[in-house]
């Protein structure tokens, strides 16, 4: 078994196999591996006894569970209204520039993945960036490279 | 138990109907006509297309009626002139997605969005075209079904079809908003996908997205070549729905005139895939009784019961993809297409004095999933391509309609012999349960030297158009050979619509059954509702279809396929018994385990 499928069949355990346990597993899925591979999607229609055009069709409706894949850490900076009147655009600039990369692309080493995303909810504190997880309200364009640093850019 | 009635009133006419009862079925009855996109009388509700919005007094927005259930009190109104101008902008909005070039396109003629872009008089731009060009290049990657997404209003009937009635599921909603569209799995091409080829999709898609991959042509090029004896075949279920597509009203059947134009497009000979339908019973129904004994009296573990029937490739397909594990309970026969093409180029050539390779296989289908079955690698067993071309039964229209042949006049001719006798019992391969008859006929009388005991031959309880069908009979006073059939209560299953086969499936599955015997058909209805036949579809229709292909049979002489001579006089002649090494080597097939996605 790959380490999708022994991921798959654990989330499986856990979560159950009705078609309501579809979206805690992909969740899961795309916590661990960043987006959800062909073989991932197949491997949870399998198991959950559903086809994998439907799981396909579920997963791309969502913008947070990704179908191509994704570095080990995945930076969103949120592009609606209230964060782009605070100057959304100068952090994309200085994240595209410091990673070389623009939005919707991948560092070589596969460490970053830099995309936008619609509001998070933040909009009292923008602009926003988010970094897996974590929520970074009120960057500028010098802090939201720093904040890279923590996850590990190299210089 | 009596339903609560509603009181309403629909254009300001009184009407009560039961409780549940949409608008849209409740103006039915009163004969006004709602236009309707995404509702289908096959389908769940869907509502997301608008088109079938109504005034409701009182509410503040329309109502979709496909989605809005009565209510008491209700006034309803279909045809006002906020409702005009609002379906008028909803056909617009429609457009303004669509590529419109309707004279280039399979469905023009027999459109539902063109039919009402004509109603309502749609013709200025009210809003700019939205259509991107990355949608214009349709999926030709099946031999079957061809996708044009530039085409797709996204009213997703195909999917609840591939999904509902299916139970297959090869399509889906992808992505949202303006980025929404109908895909495959990752967007891969069809013939990549687990889909099936059935067709279904195509009977109930409103505009010109998904039609089938057109071979007219290429029938024409062989008819043209004079080097070409080109032969037709035609199935059991395509007399019975080819008048639909020339104006005529469902259930009428036109055997002798669809003859009559075979022969006036100019084949050489006119064919009839019942004959192989006869043949199909006897291979299938001696290979039964094969593995009933190999089961009941050798004990041989490796022979798998239920037996399971395999002329529908779309259920081939199906078992491929999704039950992989079960392939050996299908019977090893191939389909009657299949065992005609395979014949045509061996016994009948030589009978005819013509090289098989200059004979050219033409065959009329109800089926798309056909096209995909005569591509098949393992069906070459002649020595060449078994089966040439496949035309669905819509696709003969559209030649008939080209050769300019006022089919309507025509008097009706009968079938070139040989390969053209057939008996009643072909015929009913075209219904749900048709297999299922003809090989209790066949089997029953074989093991017993009785006529099966059912009065007029007809066995009622596989006819019908529910789901799952069940049935048993006993068998008694056998032949000596078939002793260890003594008693024997023979259970029998036929299921038609992909949806019923994988309920069937997956109780033999876990052992919940004890079936001997299952016919399954991929379509609902079997092949009198195939993907290829006439649209538009719907239970109505097909149960005049049914009528119609038991009628066709009732009229025969003969109703038992071993009683065809033509059968006889092939098993005679060339083919030694049935299930002997000839019948193995031309006949009989085998699968393949396919990934599911
Ligand atoms: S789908 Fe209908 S409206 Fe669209 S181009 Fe074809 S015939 Fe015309
Ligand atoms: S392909 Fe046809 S049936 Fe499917 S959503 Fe598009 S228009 Fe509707
Ligand atoms: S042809 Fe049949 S299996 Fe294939 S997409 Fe259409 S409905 Fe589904
Ligand atoms: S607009 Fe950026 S968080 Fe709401
Ligand atoms: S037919 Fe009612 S919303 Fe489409």
């Amino acid at each position: 078994m790959s380490t999708t499928e022994v991921l798959i069949s654990e989330l499986v355990e856990l979560h159950g196999r009705t078609r309501n346990s579809l979206m805690p597993i992909l969740q899961g899925v795309v916590q661990q591996e960043k987006y959800l591979s062909e073989d991932a999607m197949i491997t949870v229609a399998r198991e959950l006894n559903i086809s994998a055009a439907d799981v396909f069709g579920t997963a791309s409706f969502y913008t947070f569970l990704d179908t191509i894949p994704r570095g080990k850490n995945v930076v969103r900076v949120c592009k609606t209204i209230s964060c782009h009147m605070k100057n959304k655009e100068a952090i994309i600039r200085a994240l595209e520039d410091t990673l070389k990369i623009k939005v919707g692309e991948t560092t070589h080493d596969k460490q970053f993945t830099l995309l936008t995303a619609n509001c998070l909810g933040w909009c009292h504190k923008g602009p926003v960036m988010l970094v897996n997880d974590e929520v970074y309200p009120e960057v500028t364009p010098e802090t939201a490279v720093e904040i890279l640093n923590k996850y590990g850019r190299s210089k | 138990m009596s339903k609560y009635m509603v009181n309403l009133k629909i254009n300001n006419v009184p009407l009560a109907v039961e409780e549940g009862t949409t608008i849209l079925e409740a103006a039915k009855t009163l004969n006004f006509k709602i236009p309707t996109l995404c509702n289908h009388p096959d389908l769940t509700v869907a509502g997301n297309c608008r088109v079938c919005v109504v005034e409701v007094k009182g509410a503040r927005l329309l109502s979709a009626s496909c989605a809005t259930p009565v209510s008491e009190g209700m006034e309803v109104f279909t045809n006002s002139e906020k409702v005009r101008t609002s379906r008028k902008h909803i056909v617009e909005l429609l457009l303004s997605e669509h590529n419109s070039d309707c004279t280039k396109c399979k469905k023009n003629g027999n459109c539902e969005l063109q039919s009402l872009a004509l109603e309502y008089r749609v013709g200025d731009h009210t809003f700019l075209s939205v259509l991107k060009p990355k949608d214009l290049l349709p999926d030709l990657s099946s031999p079957s079904i061809v996708r044009d997404n530039s085409k797709c209003i996204r009213c997703q009937r195909c999917v609840r079809t591939c999904t509902e009635l299916q139970g297959v599921n090869a399509l889906c909603v992808a992505y949202k908003g303006d980025h929404q569209t109908i895909s495959t799995f990752m967007n891969k091409p069809m013939n990549e996908v687990v889909c099936t080829n059935c067709g279904q999709c195509i009977n109930r898609c409103p505009t010109g997205a998904l039609t089938e991959k057109n071979s007219v042509d290429f029938v024409w090029d062989a008819l043209y070549n004079q080097n070409k004896f080109v032969v037709v075949q035609t199935a059991p279920a395509v007399r019975i729905a080819l008048g639909e597509e020339l104006g005529y009203d469902p259930g009428e059947r036109v055997t002798g005139k669809m003859v009559a134009a075979l022969r006036k497009i100019g084949f050489n000979k006119v064919l009839d895939t019942d004959f192989t339908a006869d043949l199909t019973i006897l291979e299938e129904g001696f290979e039964l009784l094969n593995r009933l004994k190999s089961v009941l009296v050798d004990q041989d573990e490796t022979v798998k019961l239920p037996m399971m029937t395999s002329c529908s490739p779309g259920w081939i397909k199906f078992i491929e993809h999704i039950y992989p594990e079960m392939l050996g309970n299908l019977s090893t026969c191939k389909s009657p297409q299949q065992m005609f093409g395979a014949l045509a180029k061996t016994y009948y050539a030589e009978k005819v004095n013509v090289k098989a390779q200059d004979m050219i296989v033409v065959s009329i289908m109800p089926c798309t999933a056909k096209k995909f079955e005569c591509d098949r690698p393992e069906m070459r067993d002649s020595g060449f391509k078994d089966v040439d071309f496949v035309l669905t039964t819509r696709e003969l229209a559209l030649m008939i309609k080209q050769a300019g042949i006022d089919f309507r006049s025509l008097e009706p001719e009968a079938y070139d012999s040989i390969l053209g006798e057939s008996t009643g019992a072909g015929v009913i391969f075209g219904a749900t349960g048709g297999v299922m008859e003809a090989a209790l006929r066949t089997a029953y009388e074989v093991v017993t030297g009785r006529e099966v005991p059912f009065t007029n031959l007809e066995i009622k309880p596989v006819r019908g158009m529910e789901g799952v069908k069940e049935a048993s009979i006993k068998i008694k006073n056998v032949k000596p050979e078939f002793a260890h059939l003594e008693g024997v209560e023979l259970n029998v299953a036929v299921a038609h619509g992909l949806s019923n086969a994988r309920k069937v499936m997956d109780d033999v599955r876990d052992g919940k059954t004890n079936y001997h015997f299952i016919e399954v058909m991929g379509c609902p209805g079997g092949c009198l509702g195939g993907g290829g036949q006439p649209i538009p579809t719907s239970e109505e229709i097909r149960k005049k279809r049914a009528e119609a292909i038991y009628d066709e049979d009732h009229n025969m002489k003969l109703r038992k396929s071993h009683e065809n001579p033509e059968v006889t006089a092939l098993y005679e002649e060339f083919l030694g018994v049935p299930n002997g090494h000839k019948s193995h080597d031309l006949l009989h097939t085998h699968y393949k385990a396919r990934i599911r996605y």
